[in-house]
């Protein structure tokens, strides 16, 4: 195995160290104490309502989700295809899609009006149900991908990565397709049904997953006092760019199939021209931030590190806002139940609803970017995770200039 | 690889390891050990009988604009209040629509509750199986097994279901109800299973207006099938063919 003559090691506890963890910390218990607060209060105290079934929550940790599938794109890389320049750097990237996916299920979780009743969740299935089946591929996701780490950093079991990286890589694109299954197989909402949805997550989940990756290695490189080697660098800000084209390519054609159905005219013209913030959200934030910005910073000539790790938060606010032109959008615009027939209500028929999140179901979702974060810098701190070095000679003894 | 001799520390995080995979090796079987369940599916339709399918037939022509006697009823029967919070939030078991045709400007009201689907979406996406349809066609929500996903409120085409934001007092023993479930329409099971009508058509018959009429629509004989035989009536989206037991007339 080409990564034996790797060395991995701990990352020091330094200053910055426990600086990042205390901030990480510090929000994680603000996502607890708003977990509490909602628990304790009911729903009644969120945006959320009869209208807008899910709200903030499920916007971050739907992202959340979405990107663990996309963090094992490296790994994934390494195992699957064969490029060695990845292989040192795969048991992060493992163990980022574990950290995402654990922080995204927590708040899926925590956001349930009886979160209490889990083990009733783990217990009773309905196999029809897409959210029922997502038990079963968040679960498996976390033994394969677990067992996939193993493989990678146990010298004994280093035969089987190949096999465990595998099954990953298919248990994760089985994964997204459910998660953007939720959507697809909701017949009445014009906003959704579309089998489109599943491919179109499966390809943003590469941009979301990838950028994640990058600010984590860039972190984690900054933390440990290693650097990174610019073969490595220009290669993972290429295939983010290949991943941001394809994501904004399949944007395009979702709308443009849409579109081509009259009856969906009017849920388009919402989305796209006149639904105020979330017209707003999804040009500015979903194609200006999320796809063109991104796409001029990782391409033009010359490469930073600063460029980069500017695209990759552009990248991550592009999918924040992608998921709340989603989820967000898709309830906003209301239900027709009498085509031809203007309709009201004291249940809001009609409407165009709208939604404020509030503080606290704002903070249970960024909860769970805390308990990835946590989750991934106490990891680095105490497990051979990372190489020791991550430069050039490193990753890549063969690298040509 | 130089691997420095720290017991003590390979120790702890041996347990710990040891501990967590315990603890999420759980989480992960659980479910897998569930399947042995799958062969043996609930009916989840033990009382209830398989040859009745309850429906309701709403006459929109005799349906006042104003006139909300079948919601008061409802609410009264099933001891729904308006809640703390803002309109939005509060639950609507049954609710008036005014409807004005675009084209033409005619006007038609009527009442708007779970339709009782005999394919309906709730049941399908419902992950635990707390949404599901008694063998007579009444779709309910199982309080005990509802996890407050919301997923039904995503997928039912009516805007039936509401999801319950606050804790609640003064409930009626017969309906319960709960903070962080859904709940919908339900028929009023809880008379029908005593041979009394729900409570909206009641409310409606006795404002003289008897626009809502309710039956077994497998009864060849019932009034309802009658009716439903000799005059014109429509499901609301029957696009989807999910098959209501709730028809309108005049629509």
């Amino acid at each position: 195995m080409a990564n034996t003559a790797v060395t991995f090691r701990e990352i020091p506890g330094k200053g910055g160290f426990y600086a990042l963890l205390a901030a990480c910390g510090a929000v994680l218990l603000l996502g607890a104490y708003a977990y509490f607060q909602m628990e304790h209060h009911g729903h009644v105290i969120t945006g959320m309502d009869n209208q807008m079934v899910w709200g903030m929550p499920h916007v971050i940790a739907l992202f959340l989700i979405v990107a663990a599938s996309g963090a094992l794109n490296v790994a994934s890389t390494a195992s699957v295809f064969g490029k060695t320049i990845y292989k040192p750097l795969a048991p992060l990237s493992a163990l980022l899609a574990l950290a995402l996916m654990a922080g995204g299920l927590t708040v899926l979780m925590l956001d349930l009006g009886r979160s209490d009743r889990m083990i009733i969740a783990a217990t009773h299935f309905n196999f029809k149900s897409v959210f029922a089946l997502n038990v079963f591929l968040y679960t498996g996701f976390f033994t394969i991908v677990g067992a996939y780490l193993w493989t990678m950093r146990e010298r004994r079991m280093n035969r089987w990565t190949t096999t465990a990286g595998v099954a990953a890589f298919i248990w994760r694109l089985t994964l997204t397709t459910g998660t953007g299954s939720v959507f697809g197989f909701l017949v009445a909402r014009e906003a959704y049904q579309s089998a489109l949805l599943a491919p179109l997550f499966i390809v943003l989940s590469f941009a979301y997953g990838t950028a994640l990756f990058l600010l984590t290695l860039a972190a984690a490189s900054a933390l440990s006092g290693r650097p990174i080697g610019d073969a490595v660098l220009r290669r993972l800000k290429n295939l983010l760019a290949t991943f941001v084209a394809g994501g904004l390519y399949l944007v395009v054609v979702f709308h443009l199939t849409n579109l081509y159905f009259t009856r969906n005219h009017g849920v388009e013209q919402f989305v796209l021209l006149d639904g105020g913030i979330i017209t707003g959200v999804f040009w500015i934030g979903q194609i200006l931030i999320g796809g063109v910005l991104p796409l001029l910073l990782l391409l033009a000539p010359g490469m930073t590190l600063n460029r980069i790790m500017t695209a990759c938060v552009a990248i991550v606010i592009g999918g924040l806002a992608q998921m709340y032109v989603t989820i967000i959008g898709g309830q906003a615009w209301p239900l027709d139940l009498f085509p031809g027939y203007a309709a009201r209500s004291s249940f809001f028929d009609g409407e165009i609803h709208n939604y404020a999140p509030s503080l606290v179901e704002t903070l249970l979702g960024l909860g769970g970017f805390a308990i990835a974060a946590v989750m991934v810098i106490i990891a680095l701190k105490v497990l051979r995770l990372l190489p020791e070095k991550l430069d050039n000679l490193t990753l890549d003894p063969h690298h040509s200039k | 690889m130089s691997e420095s001799p720290q017991a003590g520390r390979r120790a702890f995080l041996g347990a710990t390891a040891a501990a967590s995979a315990a603890g999420l090796g759980f989480v992960a079987l659980a479910p897998g050990v569930q399947l042995i369940k799958f062969a043996a599916a609930k009916t989840g339709a033990e009382g209830a009988s398989g040859k009745v399918r309850w429906g309701m037939l709403i006459d929109t022509t005799r349906c006042a604009t104003g006139c909300k006697e079948c919601v008061s009823a409802c609410a009264t029967e099933n001891a729904i209040e308006p809640g703390s919070g803002r309109p939005g939030q509060s639950s609507q078991w049954i609710r008036k629509i005014e409807l004005k045709e675009q084209k033409t400007g005619r006007e038609i009201s009527l009442p708007m509750m779970c339709q009782h689907c005999a394919e309906p979406p709730c049941v399908d996406v419902c992950p635990t199986g707390a949404s599901f349809k008694r063998a007579d066609g009444i779709v309910l929500v199982d309080r005990h097994i509802c996890i407050g996903c919301r997923y039904c409120m995503m997928a039912c085409p009516y805007k039936a279901r509401s999801f319950v934001h606050e804790p609640l007092t003064q409930q009626n023993p017969e309906v319960p109800r709960g903070k962080g479930c859904v709940e919908s329409c339900t028929l009023c099971v809880h008379r029908v299973d005593k041979g009394q009508q729900p409570a909206c058509v009641e409310a409606c018959a006795k404002s003289g207006h008897e626009a809502m009429l309710f039956g077994d629509l497998n009864d060849s004989n019932s009034e309802i099938s009658k009716r439903i035989a000799s005059t014109a009536t429509s499901q609301v989206r029957a696009d989807l063919r999910l098959d209501p037991g709730v028809r309108y007339q005049g629509v």
